[in-house]
């Protein structure tokens, strides 16, 4: 399967974080192919929760913070995009979000850590509320009386996140990106100035490449001076049948879809690559969540399903350019859902040009070695 | 026997739960129990039988005739359950087997769910015999109200002793189709035609099978089914396209023989083309499985005592693979001993000498079974419909042309992105009536196998159960640490 | 459309509602086989197209017999034991939550 025509840039990753990037590269003119494995991969964009979220990220880098807003705020632009080239609507709306709470003990921490990641001098502009529960209910009525209140920001919102995913794939293709599944990568070499990468597929030469491989990155990033210290971090989602519409905004751990269903998050376990549903947990999850909407208690569950969130060191995500091979790139997150607005519209355009923006600076893995 | 009716009737802890109270379940539960095992036999159905022997101890059908001999030996093997010490709880769902947390991996926590309420309990040793479903018959129009499964009509004969009211028609292939068609006659059903489909070339490549068929139990009976069905009803044979006609509701099918179509006006049309083994239950609980090539479908991989990939699981019946009701029966009794072998209740060589007769009887059965599946493949068209608007997962209505165009155009190559990008599987059903199609699908417009391709990654629960259930469940602190950060 | 066999065993009646339409039925029988032998030919409207659908496996497998009973939605009528005085109910796409108050 070796290829003739030579790409300008290889993605090496094939889900949501690789197809955004893939789409801004190919929208900027750049001829892309992209390299993924098969079905059974290990693929948060199959498992995640779909959120477009703000208010609670970045106590620690906020520029993390400015990068999730930045991304939100270009969300409708994305939207727009994809619908354009694809007809796909992905369903995308930002009508505020909530993180319910039901006990004040929980309040109290959300609001502490609120003030905390406000109190960093350059966030301004990040509105939030901290609501009680007759104000929670008077926006929610359909919460239980466990509900003692509420964090709000009107920055939040949500997607289909597998309608995104089909839509970039679809996108993709139509500009005629060239997309090689079952072509897992075993080595990236530097030659002439650009790389030549190999697999039991064969191989193909590149100018630059991008790992957009999620946790794979870890393995890959060192063959071109790069740093990637991802590990996985599971998490488990329940999700009901379809039901009436009746959650219009998103909760943190609860969402209604646009089809109907309802998922139920977010637990999170350091656990090896090991996806094994765990029962205790799905008791917790639909326990919170029957007490935070009593309605749903009669909902059968169709579907859970666990899946590994792509963690850096501090949770942030990895934006670099190899020093010592340039023309390499590495991009890795675990809300590729929110900020794929910037990946496609920020960072693969900057990417093409060899330069990544002052914006990305502090995602920089040699943070992890200061 | 001891019945279980409330989920609090059950214990914290069995030696061995049995999933499934067909002939294989009854088999391995009754055999483990007079071997000294606690065992726990759960059924989904109000009575035991499973689906072969449906009602088998309830049914209003009242001229044994109708159902013929065959079925009737369910007594016998139900009987013999309620002689042994089995707690058999029926209307009882398995929604969930996972290795038990925290243990050596010895035992199993067992996800169950009755009258609306969950519950958990273990089992040091798990035998799944949840049998087969109806190979999925996707042609044009089989989601109108009209159209059913030929086994559905045969469930409903035999729990309700209803027939279909109008003009029926049975179409597809296989040994079934023929036994039903009979039973329906006799039970005075008014069946105006029985389109087959098994293709003629079929015959080739069944033929290499057929000295075993001779010396099988399977030709008498067969040929007697076929020979009686052929002599009073309207037989159509080398069918090689079917379609239903109506709209909002079945009113004729259509279909294609020897290059001409036609069309026969009916109220009800029963399809069937085989039986494959449930592997939801098996899937989710981590067994690896195998595609069949001569059975055309997924098969747990199991050693000569039915134990799967997952040790201290092992799988009887016909969810280890198509051989009937009596070679359902042995599976499980040799289950049921190797089970008792690992416990310690028996050694290995009381294990081999009892479990060499049923062995033997097991080869007989399963003689002549090469033959019917390599007869019986059913045609290409039929696996992987032609029409690209045929509705494959009747669900979320997704079509044989969109998952067709996904695969080729948008280079997806499993079964599990097919989900993720069309929703195909993620309906009620859980992906039981479109995943063999979809990796048919996919494995066409690829030009490779469903081997290949591969199959839905399952997960619990595999049946209904309410939030409000999974909620009343135990929960470690562990868990509520993993959700509270 | 299903009809009884002439010499089916009898078995008490039960009283039941289809959409407010009071049928009979027979003690032993689930929902789906009660709606079947009563003439009813459509149980449900899916929740993606609204087409009708009818009971198809009977055994459990295919989810089409969805029906509302006595205001629960979504419950497998070949699943469910047929009782005196059941409301059952056409399930019109997706399923309604029921209402508790919280």
């Amino acid at each position: 399967m070796s290829n003739h025509t030579e790409p300008d840039v290889v993605v090496i990753g094939g889900g949501v974080v690789g197809g955004a990037i893939a789409l801004g590269l190919a929208r900027s003119g750049a001829r892309v192919t992209i390299l993924d494995e098969g079905d059974a991969a290990f693929r948060a964009s199959r498992g995640n929760f779909a959120l477009v979220w703000v208010q609670s990220k970045g106590f620690g880098m906020p520029e993390y913070a400015m990068w999730s807003r930045r991304s939100a705020d270009d969300w409708h632009g994305l939207a727009t995009i994809l619908s354009e080239e694809t007809g796909i609507d992905v369903a995308h709306s930002q009508p505020g979000g909530f993180m319910l709470c039901l006990s004040q003990d929980e309040l109290g921490k959300r609001v502490d850590a609120m003030h905390r990641l406000h109190n960093q001098t350059t966030l301004t502009d990040f509105p939030y509320e901290v609501l009680d529960h007759a104000e929670t209910k008077r926006r929610l009525p359909d919460i239980g009386k466990d509900v003692v209140g509420a964090i709000y920001s009107p920055l939040d919102g949500h997607v289909n996140s597998l309608k995104l995913f089909r839509a970039l794939r679809e996108a993709t293709t139509r500009r005629g990106v060239d997309y090689r599944p079952n072509c897992p990568v075993e080595s990236i070499t530097p030659r002439d100035g650009g790389f030549r990468i190999t697999g039991p597929w064969g191989e193909i030469a590149t100018a630059k490449v991008v790992l957009a491989a999620g946790l794979g990155n870890a393995r890959l990033a060192p063959m071109v001076g790069l740093d990637a210290p991802v590990k996985p971090s599971k998490g488990q989602i329940i999700v009901t049948e379809k039901t009436a519409p009746f959650l219009h905004n998103p909760m943190v751990t609860v969402r209604q879809t646009d089809e109907g269903g309802v998922m139920i998050g977010d637990s999170q376990e350091d656990r090896g690559f090991d996806t094994v549903v765990g029962q205790p947990i799905l008791s917790v999850m639909a326990e919170r969540a029957v007490r935070m909407f009593p309605r749903l208690a009669g909902l059968n569950v169709v579907r859970t399903w666990s899946a590994l969130r792509v963690m850096s060191p501090d949770g942030f995500p990895i934006y670099d350019q190899s020093q010592s091979c340039p023309g390499a790139f590495v991009v890795t997150c675990h809300s590729g859902v929110t900020l794929a607005a910037n990946h496609v519209l920020t960072l693969a355009p900057a990417i093409l040009s060899g330069v990544l923006p002052d914006a990305v600076a502090s995602f920089s893995a040699r943070r992890f070695h200061v | 026997m001891k019945p279980l009716t409330e989920i609090g009737q059950l214990a914290e802890h069995y030696d061995l739960a049995v999933v499934g109270a067909g002939p294989a379940g009854l088999s391995a539960a009754a055999r483990a129990s007079e071997l000294g095992l606690s065992v726990l036999l759960v059924d989904e159905n109000p009575a035991p039988g499973g689906q072969i022997y449906r009602s088998i101890t309830t049914t209003p059908v009242s001229d044994r005739a109708v159902l013929g001999q065959d079925y009737w030996r369910g007594l016998d093997i139900v009987a013999r359950l309620k002689r042994s010490a089995t707690a058999y709880a029926a209307r009882c769902t398995v929604w969930s087997i996972a290795p038990e947390v925290e243990s050596d991996g010895a035992s199993f926590e067992i996800g169950l769910s009755l009258d609306g309420r969950a519950r958990l309990i273990s089992a040091r040793q798990v035998v799944l015999a949840t049998g087969a479903q109806e190979r999925p018959f996707p042609i044009p129009g089989w989601t109108l109200p009209g159209v059913m499964t030929a086994g559905a009509a045969q469930i409903a004969l035999k729990s309700s002793a209803i027939v279909p009211k109008g003009r029926t028609v049975i179409a597809g292939c296989g040994p079934l189709l023929y036994l039903l068609a009979g039973q329906l006659a006799a039970a005075g059903a008014e069946i105006v035609a029985v389109l087959d489909t098994t293709p003629p070339r079929n015959w080739r490549a069944a033929l290499t099978a057929l000295p075993d068929f001779l010396r099988s139990p399977y030709l008498a009976k067969g040929l007697k089914l076929m020979a009686k069905a052929r002599r009073s009803l309207r037989f159509v044979g080398g069918v090689t396209s079917l379609a239903v006609e109506g709209s909002g509701r079945l009113s004729a099918v259509r279909f294609e023989r020897g290059g001409t179509s036609q069309s026969i006006a009916c109220d009800t049309l029963l399809l069937h083309q085989g039986v494959i083994p449930s592997v939801n239950l098996s899937n989710a609980a981590g067994c690896a499985h195998d595609f069949d090539p001569v059975q055309h479908c997924w098969v747990p991989q199991l050693d000569d005592w039915f134990a799967s990939s997952v040790p201290g699981i092992a799988i009887a019946g016909d969810g280890a693979g198509i051989g009937g009701a009596e070679s359902a029966a042995l599976r499980g009794e040799i289950a049921a001993l190797d089970t008792a072998r690992r416990l310690g209740r028996i050694t290995m060589q009381e294990r081999d000498n009892h479990a060499a007769p049923v062995r033997a009887a097991l080869g007989r059965t399963l003689r002549g079974r090469r033959f019917l599946d390599l007869l019986y493949k059913p045609a290409a068209q039929f696996l992987a419909p032609t029409v690209d608007d045929t509705i494959i997962c009747r669900c979320e209505e997704v079509t044989a042309g969109q998952v067709r165009d996904a695969a080729k155009r948008l280079g997806v190559t499993g079964p599990n992105q097919m989900k993720a990008f069309l929703r195909c599987g993620m309906g009620p059903c859980q992906g039981r009536l479109c995943g063999p199609t979809v990796v048919e699908l996919i494995a066409e417009t690829r030009g490779t196998s469903p081997a290949e391709v591969g199959y839905y990654r399952l997960r619990p629960p595999v049946k209904p159960v309410t939030l409000a259930e999974l909620a009343s469940l135990p929960q470690s602190e562990a868990a509520v640490k993993a959700v509270v950060r | 459309m299903f009809r009884p066999m002439s010499d089916a065993k009898s078995a008490a009646a039960l009283s039941f509602s289809f959409d407010g339409r009071p049928l009979i039925g027979r003690d032993g029988d689930t929902v789906a086989a009660s709606l079947l032998a009563n003439g009813v030919t459509v149980c449900r409207e899916t929740p993606v197209s609204g087409a009708p659908r009818a009971p198809y496996c009977l055994m459990g497998v295919c989810f089409e017999c969805l029906v509302v009973i006595d205001g629960v939605g979504n419950r497998q009528g070949c699943m469910v034991p047929l009782r005196d005085g059941m409301a059952i109910e056409t399930q019109h796409g997706r399923r309604q939550p029921e209402e508790i108050q919280g």
